[in-house]
């Protein structure tokens, strides 16, 4: 099995040393309540994390996503108001917020998308404009304050984020459904190996009848998906948005690509690595938490040493293959 | 005489195995030193070790008689030792006086662009090269670029220089400019040493050939003293009789009528025709427009004219069309527009084809099975299924690519350059493969600028000319000199010792 390497076992095992030293640091570290608030945490960064694998796995990068998320989250919340009235409480108008959510994120994909394929302007440049364009919009919409969504709406909608089924609430869930659905996507279907061909070399792709641009253009789009499915579910946990939704997501959902061992120039991607990845981040921020060893404030400098040496590890074998 | 640089016993093996089996071999001043083998014979392995980039596991390098003071290619460099690698060692975005200059810029704090261009410029007078030093490399053809490799060595006063097959990218003319530099090279002392797969350049240019196979000399010669025959017999330790198939016969109807055919800006008004059962040769120049032609003709470029598939006229805006109509083409750069190299061999050879692997799912097993048919069909030989194919050989590439190209079963296929960088073995074996495609009734168009190929395996050739066909040679009319003559544009006097 060519697949057992350190770089790949390497996060796991990382994982897997986190939750050891997770049990034996606190009691209450296994306890469902904790373990529960863990990967519901995760969960939106995680389903972001999965869309981002594959646009950097062709190539591509986003950093809009949180600023897209802030955005989403505004403009379901001003709609799901605006329809209030007619629509009044109850399941159509948690439908019709998340057709919007869902369709902004579609949208919002697809700009992005499109400047990047069509009008060819990289990937970091089209995205560094667009983030901050959704983020200023959503400020400026919300008058640099905060937008509610009305009081009754949001108890309706409450259980999308506290609630669920068996015990496991939907966050949770629905990540998981998104993983795995990832997962089969990158390895067994066309469209993932057409997302890795054209990372390792575009021009190879095309010469081999891959419409690049369009391969291309999907991930965006389902990224921009992924991102309105994430708000979906993170608007009823506080039932408002502002200015500072989601802020510097898009380099928490980086950094667990590439700590879950998907190669950032592309070409090579690892769906359940970036699952991976994305429980690392949020253990380590819960382990600091939860115990008194190290200072919470220092979450940053333990989560970037993480990056660098996924990073190193990585380079560590492209190297011993390359001999 | 001392010779200037020698290897004496040396071994080397990367891990348990050994690819050097004690070589012995010297290089003189003011002579040129022929190494010749198959690939995999180990000629790069020596080139490294020569040029400082490997150390030996045993046994010495000799500079001067003294055992070699360098540990590594720049201080190889600074002893006059100068490798001209296969693939240039160019940076894309620099210039080319700053590509001439690099590591070793004139000036104090300031660089002095004056004095590189100057220089440089010299430099590409002296190679009758009409590049501009202030050109980009990636703006230049391959051609060009090797050009600037070597005005890059000649700026740094090789006493040595080491050619791994420079005129592998080259034209006809370039190649008589490269053969020119190193007749003066030689006058002026150097030595240099220099590979290469065609076998006719080495018995003009060479002074010393040493054949190796296997890790190990099997041959030396002075000039003179080795046919072509008799190196391609030493390289292979066989005989060699028929490199090329037999010529075809029987030809069946028209499958593809191209007529008035432009690929802007390059390939203007280009008509032919193309029969069941037919290899047609595309010579030319590189630049010629060979390759946009082929190109246009598979979607991968626009194009104007109109295209006849058995009297249908067709219209192609994609690879995928052009797919659908059984065309197909292989590239000319299998490295950066043929094979993912960092991709295992399963995954090349189906990309082009995914949609016949399943559905929704892409069936692993089915592609197993494919792999496994065109190891055997293409004689690929690959140490490990699951190795990445940067790591095959050239040879092993090119089957693999080919293989790639015959997926979707195409009754027309285009062939860019069918055996550039590939050992003479692999060739004949390439040449096999393209005939059986003919007599089992497909029809082939075969791109090259290899004239022996041209002339061993076409029934008919087409030349190409600055975009527009300058002729076409059908059976006894196919020689070198009428095809060098339509290549070229000149007269018959002109040509007549070509």
């Amino acid at each position: 099995m060519r697949n057992l390497s350190l770089s790949t076992l390497g996060p796991l095992a990382a994982l897997i040393l986190l939750v050891v030293l997770g049990a034996f640091l606190n009691a209450n570290f296994l306890s469902a309540g904790n373990i529960t608030n863990v990967l519901a945490r995760s969960a939106f960064i995680g389903m972001i994390a999965v869309g981002m694998t594959f646009v950097i796995t062709s190539g591509g990068l986003d950093l809009s996503v949180g600023s897209m998320a802030a955005f989403i989250a505004g403009m379901m919340i001003l709609a799901m108001n605006a329809m209030l009235p007619t629509l009044g409480i109850g399941v159509p108008l948690v439908l019709a917020g998340m057709a919007v959510a869902l369709g902004v994120g579609l949208l919002a994909g697809l700009a992005n998308g499109l400047l990047i394929t069509r009008a060819g302007i990289e990937p970091f440049i089209v995205t560094l404009g667009t983030m901050g364009i959704f983020r200023s919009l959503v400020t400026w919409i919300a008058d640099g304050g905060t937008l509610s969504l009305d009081f009754e709406a949001r108890q309706f909608y409450r259980p999308v984020y506290y609630g669920g089924i068996f015990g496991i609430t939907w966050p949770i869930l629905v990540f998981a459904v998104v993983a795995v659905l990832g997962e089969l996507a990158m390895r067994h279907t066309r469209f993932g190996r057409y997302c890795e061909a054209i990372g390792s070399n575009d021009r190879v792709a095309r010469y081999s009848a891959v419409k690049v641009e369009r391969v291309q253009l999907m991930t965006y789009v389902a990224l921009g998906v992924l991102v309105g499915l994430a708000t979906i579910l993170y608007v009823p946990r506080l039932g408002s948005a502002s200015g500072s939704t989601g802020l510097l997501w898009e380099l928490e959902a980086i950094a667990a690509v590439i700590i879950g061992g998907t190669a950032l120039k592309g070409g090579y991607g690892r769906v359940w690595g970036t699952v991976v990845g994305v429980l690392i981040l949020s253990l380590i921020d819960n382990i600091l938490n939860l115990a008194d060893l190290v200072s919470p404030y220092l979450n940053g400098a333990i989560q970037g040493v993480i990056i660098v040496l996924a990073v190193v590890l990585q380079r560590g074998k492209s190297s011993a293959e390359g001999r | 005489m001392t010779p200037v640089l020698a290897l004496q016993d040396v071994h080397k093996s990367f891990g348990p195995i050994e690819v050097l089996h004690g070589i012995d071999f010297a290089l003189r001043s003011g002579e040129v030193h022929a190494l010749i083998g198959e690939n995999g014979a180990g000629k790069s392995t020596i080139m490294k070790i020569l040029g400082g980039f490997l150390t030996p596991t045993s046994g010495q390098v000799l500079l001067d008689g003294q055992p070699a003071p360098y540990r590594s290619g720049a201080e190889a460099e600074a002893a006059g030792v100068v490798v001209i690698h296969q693939e240039f060692n160019l940076a894309p975005d620099l210039t080319v006086a700053q590509n001439v200059f690099l590591g070793r810029e004139p000036g104090r704090f300031l660089l002095d662009h004056r004095a590189m261009r100057r220089e440089t410029q010299a430099l590409l007078d002296q190679l009758d090269c009409r590049v501009s030093p202030d050109a980009r490399i990636r703006d230049l053809a391959v051609s060009d670029r090797q050009m600037v490799e070597i005005a890059k060595a000649l700026g740094r006063k090789a006493r040595v220089l080491i050619m791994d097959e420079p005129s592998a990218v080259l034209t006809h003319r370039e190649v008589e400019v490269l053969f020119r530099q190193i007749d003066r090279l030689r006058a002026s002392g150097v030595a240099l040493l220099y590979t290469s797969h065609r076998l006719d350049e080495v018995r003009h240019l060479a002074d010393r050939i040493t054949v190796l196979r296997d890790g190990a000399v099997v041959r030396q010669a002075l000039r003179g003293e080795l046919t072509e025959d008799g190196m391609a017999t030493a390289m292979v330790g066989r005989d060699l009789k028929d490199i090329f198939p037999p010529r075809r016969d029987s030809f069946g109807p028209v499958v593809l009528e191209v007529q008035g055919f432009s690929v802007p800006p390059v390939v203007q008004d280009v008509s032919f025709t193309l029969r069941r059962g037919e290899v047609l040769g595309i010579s030319g120049l590189v630049g010629s427009g060979r390759t946009e032609l082929a190109e246009g003709l598979v979607g991968l470029r626009t194009h104007r004219g109109s295209l006849r598939r058995e009297g249908q006229a067709i219209t192609l805006h994609s690879t995928a069309d052009a797919a659908a109509h059984g065309l197909a083409y292989l590239t000319e750069d299998r490295k950066e527009l043929g094979l993912l190299l960092d991709k295992s061999l399963r995954e090349n050879l189906t990309l082009s084809t995914l949609g016949r692997f399943g559905r929704l799912m892409i069936s692993r097993p089915a592609e197993e099975t494919a792999l496994t048919r065109a190891i055997e069909d293409f004689d690929i030989r690959a140490p490990r299924r699951d190795m990445a194919v940067g790591n095959l050989s050239g040879g092993n590439q090119q089957k693999l690519l080919l293989a790639k190209t015959m997926l979707p079963d195409p009754q027309i296929v285009i062939i860019d350059e069918p055996t550039r960088g590939i050992d003479i073995g692999t060739k004949s074996q390439i040449y096999h493969f393209i005939d059986r495609l003919a007599r089992d009734g497909l029809s082939v168009i075969v791109i090259s600028s290899d004239m022996p190929e041209i002339l061993g395996l076409s029934d008919r050739v087409l030349v190409m000319r600055q975009g527009r066909v300058a002729g076409e040679l059908q059976g006894d009319a196919i020689t070198e000199t009428a095809v060098v003559r339509l290549v070229m544009g000149t007269t018959e006097e002109a040509t007549a010792d070509a």
